[in-house]
C-alpha cells in the first residue's frame, strides 16, 4: 500500500499525548514524520506519511482524539498582487512561515517552513493565500 | 512667537511647490530631533493613512435608462442585491450584502466568499459585472426586467459613500472562552490565543487629530486611491476620551467619518473585497487625511507616537456580544505592534487586521500629491464634533 501524506492539527489538550506511539503500537503503521511543530499545551501541526493495512483504523483513532486530519495539498502560495500585508494570518501560522517583518510591518512568507495546514487560506480576508495541487 | 497658519497660507505654499509635507511617521522623527515648536515652524502638513476592512461602506450607482424605460424595484449585481428603493435607475450597493443564497453560517463558520464589497472591487477593477433588475411596470416606465453585463465605464455615476469609516480607535479583540470564535476582528483562538487589533496607530488619521481641530465637512482626502471628501461625521461618531478610575485620560474612544468620492477615479488596489470567516463580507478601504499644521497644538497631536496611543483589550466571547462595558487591559500601539501583549498576566500574541505597511504607503502617496501641487487642502465648512460634544451610543431595546 502506497504511503499517504496527511496533515494533523492538534489542539492544546492533545498536543502532549503520545499519539504517534499509539499509531505504531496499536495499528501497526509505518510513520514517517515529514514536518512537525508541536509544543506542550499549545496547538500543533504535523505532516506525516502513513503506511499500513490498518491505515483507516489509525485515521479513525486520530479523529477520536480530536485531531483534525487533512490530506496534504502540495503547496500554499501567496498571491502577492492580492495580499494587502495586513498580517491577520501571522498569528494563525503554526510554523511562523508567515510573519511580520519589523519595523516595516510587511508580511513575509517563507514557503520552506510551510506545513500546508491551510489555516492562512481560511483566515485571509482577501483570499490572497492559494492552494496549488 | 508660536506659529499660526491658515488653510489659505498653506494652499498658497502648496501651489508654489514650497510647502513642507511630512508623513505622520516622518514628523515623529522630526519632533524627536528638533522639538515641537521648531517642527511646527518648519512643517505645513502632516499626512496620515489607514487601510483596513471597513463595514458601513457602499456606493450609489445610476445605471442609465433602458429603452423602453424601466423603474427598477429590485437590482442584483453579480447576484448580490443592491437597494433600489431610491429612484428609477438608482441603487445603493452595500459592502456587507451577500450573494443570494449564500449559506452564511449554516455551514459554520461560513466563508462569505462574495458580497457587496467584492462587487465594488470588481467595478473599480473594470471587470464585467452581471446586472439584473426587476420592476413592476408603470405607464411611464413599462419595462419589467433586464439582464445584461455592465462595467463601471458603462454607467452614469458611481459615488462611493461610506456612512462610517476610518474609526479613530478600535478595540483589540481577544477570546477568553474555550472555543475558537469567528468575529469581524478575525478568527480568535480560545483561552487568549491571540489578540487582533485594527488601527494604524501613529499613522491613523483620527488619532492624529483627536480633538477634531482640523477635520470637518469638506476636508479633502485620499479615498480608495482617488480623491474624496469628508461628508459628515460618521454614524456612531463617539469621539469621547476613555478615562481610568482616577480620571486620567487613557485613550480616544471612537470618532468616525462619513466619506464620499467618485468611484470612477479610484483604484482596486485601495478598495478590496473582504471575507471575514464566520462573520460576513466587507470592503477594505484605503483612507488618508492631510492634517494642516495650523499651530503648535495641532502638530503636537499629529506627532504622537505608538507609545502614546492606546487601545482597550476587549473580550469578544462574552463581554462584546452581550454589550457589557469594560476591558481586560489597555495597551499601547507600540506593544501591539511588537507582536505580544500582556493580558491577565499571560503573554498573548498579537496580529493586525488592518495593514500598517499600506497605511504608510497611503501617507506617502498623499504627501506626493501635495508636493506636486495636485492636491490642495479642503477647508472644512464646519468642523466635526469633538470629545467635548459628549456624544455617546444609545441602546436599542426590545419591547
Amino acid at each position: 500500500m502506497a504511503p499517504e501524506k496527511i496533515v494533523l492539527r492538534f489542539g492544546a489538550e492533545t498536543s502532549d499525548k503520545p499519539i504517534i506511539y499509539r499509531l505504531i503500537k496499536d495499528y501497526d503503521l509505518i510513520v514517517n514524520i515529514l514536518k512537525a511543530s508541536i509544543n506542550p499545551h499549545k496547538e500543533g501541526t504535523m505532516v506525516v506519511e502513513l503506511t499500513g493495512d490498518r491505515y483507516r483504523e489509525g485515521i479513525e483513532y486520530l479523529k477520536k482524539q480530536g485531531i483534525s486530519v487533512h490530506p496534504l495539498a502540495q503547496e500554499v502560495v501567496r498571491n502577492n498582487e492580492r495580499c494587502t500585508n495586513c498580517g491577520a494570518c501571522t498569528v494563525h501560522c503554526p510554523t511562523k512561515a508567515l510573519y511580520l517583518e519589523r519595523p516595516s510591518m510587511e508580511v513575509k512568507f517563507n514557503g520552506d517552513e510551510c506545513v500546508v495546514c491551510l489555516m492562512c487560506v481560511k483566515v485571509c480576508p482577501v483570499k490572497a493565500m492559494e492552494v496549488r495541487i | 512667537m508660536s506659529v499660526e497658519r491658515t488653510y489659505k497660507d498653506i494652499n498658497t505654499r502648496i501651489k508654489a511647490g514650497k510647502a513642507v509635507i511630512l508623513t505622520a511617521e516622518e514628523v515623529i522623527e522630526r519632533v524627536r530631533k528638533k522639538g515641537v515648536a521648531q517642527t511646527a515652524r518648519e512643517v505645513d502638513v502632516v499626512t496620515t493613512g489607514t487601510f483596513g476592512p471597513m463595514c458601513s461602506s457602499g456606493a450609489f450607482l445610476n445605471f442609465g435608462h433602458t429603452r423602453p424605460r424601466m423603474r427598477m424595484s429590485k437590482v442584483w449585481l453579480n447576484n448580490v442585491p443592491a437597494y433600489a428603493g431610491i429612484a428609477a435607475v438608482d441603487a445603493y450597493i452595500g459592502a456587507t450584502e451577500l450573494t443570494e443564497g449564500d449559506p452564511c453560517n449554516s455551514n459554520y463558520p461560513g466563508e462569505f466568499r462574495y458580497g457587496g464589497g467584492h462587487v465594488i472591487e470588481d467595478l473599480v477593477a473594470r471587470r464585467k459585472v452581471h446586472f439584473k433588475a426587476w420592476g413592476y411596470g408603470t405607464d411611464c416606465y413599462p419595462r419589467r426586467e433586464i439582464e445584461t453585463n455592465i462595467t463601471l465605464d458603462d454607467i452614469n455615476e458611481a459615488i462611493l459613500f461610506n456612512p462610517r469609516n476610518c474609526y479613530q480607535n478600535y478595540n483589540c479583540a481577544v477570546n477568553t472562552s474555550d472555543r475558537t470564535i469567528y468575529t469581524y476582528m478575525g478568527t480568535l483562538k480560545p483561552r487568549l490565543g491571540n489578540a487582533n487589533y485594527s488601527t494604524s496607530g501613529q499613522l491613523s488619521p483620527l488619532l492624529k487629530d483627536p480633538y477634531f481641530k482640523t477635520i470637518g465637512i469638506g476636508t479633502r482626502i485620499f479615498l480608495g486611491g482617488g480623491i474624496g471628501y469628508v461628508a459628515w461625521h460618521g454614524t456612531q461618531h463617539f469621539p469621547g476620551i476613555l478615562k481610568d478610575a482616577g480620571g486620567k485620560e487613557v485613550c480616544n474612544a471612537g470618532g468616525t467619518l462619513a466619506v464620499i468620492g467618485d468611484l470612477k477615479q479610484m483604484e482596486a488596489r485601495w478598495l478590496v473585497g473582504a471575507s471575514l470567516r464566520g462573520y460576513g463580507a466587507s470592503l477594505t478601504v484605503g483612507i488618508g487625511l492631510p492634517i494642516p499644521v495650523l499651530n503648535e497644538e495641532i502638530l503636537a497631536c499629529a506627532a504622537r507616537t505608538d507609545d502614546e496611543l492606546f487601545a482597550p483589550v476587549v473580550d469578544y466571547s462574552e463581554d462584546y456580544p452581550n454589550a457589557r462595558p469594560g476591558n481586560l487591559a489597555v495597551v499601547s500601539y507600540a506593544q501591539l505592534k511588537s507582536g505580544k501583549i500582556k493580558v491577565r498576566d499571560r503573554e498573548v500574541p498579537t496580529a493586525p487586521v488592518s495593514s500598517y505597511s499600506r497605511a504608510r504607503e497611503i501617507a506617502c502617496i498623499l504627501k506626493e500629491w501635495l508636493q506636486k501641487g495636485e492636491f490642495l487642502l479642503g477647508e472644512p465648512s464646519q468642523l466635526l464634533p469633538g470629545p467635548e460634544a459628549g456624544l455617546s451610543g444609545r441602546q436599542l431595546s426590545a419591547n
